[in-house]
């Protein structure tokens, strides 16, 4: 079986501010990591190259340091990694995003799986996982908090608004995971030793064979017209004040002045 | 599809064992305020099978027409047949905006569509409306709910978006009110590769936090698990439930469902108390629409006191105790 995993560098999203002249992202001192619900992604393909065997591909698209998470995903356990890396990817939306990655998939070819976290943190869209599906034209199950391979077909469970469902997608497939799906392994000393040996590779467009107008900015319809600080409306704030007690009389004589005793 | 052949603004009206989910209802309220300012109509689009039944309340709701396709093959929701679907009706009758509550399905669906299209999707929306310059922007929240972003799809139609529920309000129903309904012939082939092998209602304990009154929330600032037993005390004290920030369902400590706000869930209650919570973006567009806001927090610039009319700067381990021992006292 071959799994192939999809990873993203996002910033430490409590660091992102703007910056207040020009108003755009102050990435200085922004620390990048991966993508906390693609580590749950790696682990679950982990356990099913433990359970079954298989090969584990792990890629990514962004700048060049975002070798660093493919380095950590090696590490991790996976075999082999690929960096999407071009200018011409810059500025991706989701749709062109899916593209490049589907554009990817193809290339590394004989895929039985695919998995994804089931957003990322910065963008928190959740599409980009469906939309890879759809430019592969493949299944897709999305929001798995579990993941099993039986008789070719990948076995899910999913929450929606009002039930449980097991579901299952014949292979190739693709998946997104929850965190509750697992609990991602940390890299071992050894783990990160044999990580250098391991095989990484650095694609562009060409390479892809990707048509550059339908990836980055020229193949996003949407954009992004403005990032800003939510302004509030400030309200007066009485401050009970005092030793415990005191505070605790106060608060429960506006408890009963809102009628919730 | 170009800007100039595109007309309507569309609701996908998501149906689940043939009972409508209540966010296309808010949905259709929110559709009708864009229609005041475009003057498009506002469509409700509804796929399943035996489901034709659900149009007379979406026009009780609002929607000027409502098109129904249906068929066995789409009877339970599954993304491959549900996209072609939705897909060929996008090009039949090309609607500008094309809103998708950001529900499991929702979410499931609505990029695949996207992909087909060839358009752009927002996701999660939290407001809808026009810019300065008279663009359709969606407002998100994004990097974690730290900033909102202003999304446009300047080009291309029709503009995608999921919103999240209980964002806005439905209207009431009106019966009696008039509307179109379209029944469109479909064909579709069942998805061989992808099958429902059961399905088990979740069983929810106690009332879900968006329906709850009265909330008592705790975040990053609870110190260690056993103290939310206080904040559960509290809450049943005054009549509500247990509501938490992020964190603490990242730390396994508590249910998703239990969480406010952007990732989580959107609350409007008459009362909420949030403890050890610093108030992130992505927390306050998930409760800033609570009639009183109470907040215990020691940090005195923490951001939810911009929007709490009641607040404790001190430690909750000292306050929440004294609290109730002082309900308890009074009763």
């Amino acid at each position: 079986m071959k799994i192939l995993v999809f990873v993203k560098q996002v910033p430490d999203t409590t660091d992102v501010k703007l910056d207040p002249k020009t108003g755009n992202l102050n990435r200085e001192g922004v620390v990048s990591m991966m993508n906390p619900l693609d580590a749950n992604g790696i682990e679950a393909a982990l356990q099913l190259k433990e359970k079954y065997g298989a090969t584990v591909d792990v890629v990514s698209m962004g700048p060049p340091q975002a070798m660093d998470v493919l380095k950590k995903a090696l590490a991790m356990g996976c075999d082999e990694a690929f960096l999407l890396s071009d200018r011409v990817f810059g500025g991706a939306d989701t749709l062109a995003t899916g593209y490049t990655l589907a554009k990817a998939a193809e290339k590394i070819g004989d895929y039985d799986l695919l998995i994804f976290g089931r957003h990322a943190s910065d963008g928190e869209t959740a599409q980009t996982g469906p939309v890879t599906a759809a430019f592969l034209g493949v299944p897709q199950i999305s929001l798995a908090k579990s993941l099993d391979v039986q008789d070719g077909w990948a076995v899910c469970t999913r929450d929606t608004e009002d039930a449980t469902e097991t579901v299952r997608a014949k292979l190739p497939a693709l998946v997104t995971v929850c965190a509750e799906i697992n609990t991602p392994r940390y890299a071992s000393g050894k783990g990160i030793i044999q990580a250098m040996k391991k095989p990484r590779t650095t694609w562009n467009h060409e390479d892809l064979g990707a048509d550059p107008a339908k990836c980055g900015i020229p193949g996003s319809p949407s954009e992004t017209k403005r990032l800003f600080e939510p302004k509030h409306e400030k309200v007066d704030t009485v401050i009970f004040k005092g030793e415990p007690e005191e505070i605790a009389k106060q608060f429960v004589d506006m408890l009963e002045a809102q009628h919730l005793l | 599809m170009t800007k100039n052949e595109a007309n309507g603004i569309w609701v996908f009206a998501e149906q689940r064992n043939g009972v409508l989910d209540k966010t296309p209802l808010e949905l259709i309220a929110k559709a009708l305020e864009l229609k005041e300012t475009i003057g498009e109509e506002v469509t409700a689009v509804l796929m399943g099978q035996d489901v034709a039944g659900l149009a007379d309340s979406l026009i009780a709701y609002g929607a000027d027409k409502v098109i129904v396709a249906e068929h066995a093959n789409l009877k339970v929701y599954s993304a491959r047949p549900y996209q072609k679907v939705a897909v060929e009706l996008v090009n039949k009758y090309k609607p500008s905006i094309f809103i998708f509550p950001a529900t499991a399905q929702g979410r499931d669906l609505a990029p695949r569509v996207m992909c087909t299209l060839g358009t752009g999707l927002t996701a999660d929306a939290v407001d809808l409306g026009f810019d300065d310059e008279g663009a359709f922007v969606q407002t998100t929240p994004a990097f974690g709910g730290s900033l909102l972003a202003h999304i446009a799809i300047p080009e291309l139609r029709p503009q995608m978006v999921t919103v999240r529920a209980h964002v806005f309000d439905a209207r009431e129903p009106d019966f009696s009110r008039k509307g179109e309904v379209i029944v469109e012939t479909v064909e579709v082939d069942a998805d061989p590769d992808y099958e429902v092998l059961s399905v088990e209602p979740i069983v929810k304990n106690g009332v879900a936090i968006h329906e709850a009154e009265v909330l008592v929330a705790g975040g990053r600032g609870i110190k260690n698990e056993e103290d939310l037993a206080q904040l559960r005390e509290l809450a049943s004290l005054i009549g509500g439930e247990l509501a938490c920030s992020r964190p603490l369902v990242d730390d396994g400590w508590l249910d998703h469902s239990l969480q406010i706000g952007q990732s989580g869930t959107t609350v409007k209650p008459k009362f909420i108390l949030n403890i050890g919570i610093s108030g992130s973006v992505q927390y306050m567009v998930g409760m800033q629409k609570a009639q009183t806001i109470a907040t215990i927090n020691t940090y005195d610039r923490a951001e939810l006191f911009d929007i709490t009319q009641y607040g404790v700067v001190a430690d909750y381990a000292k306050i929440v105790p004294a609290i109730i021992d002082e309900i308890k006292a009074r009763k």
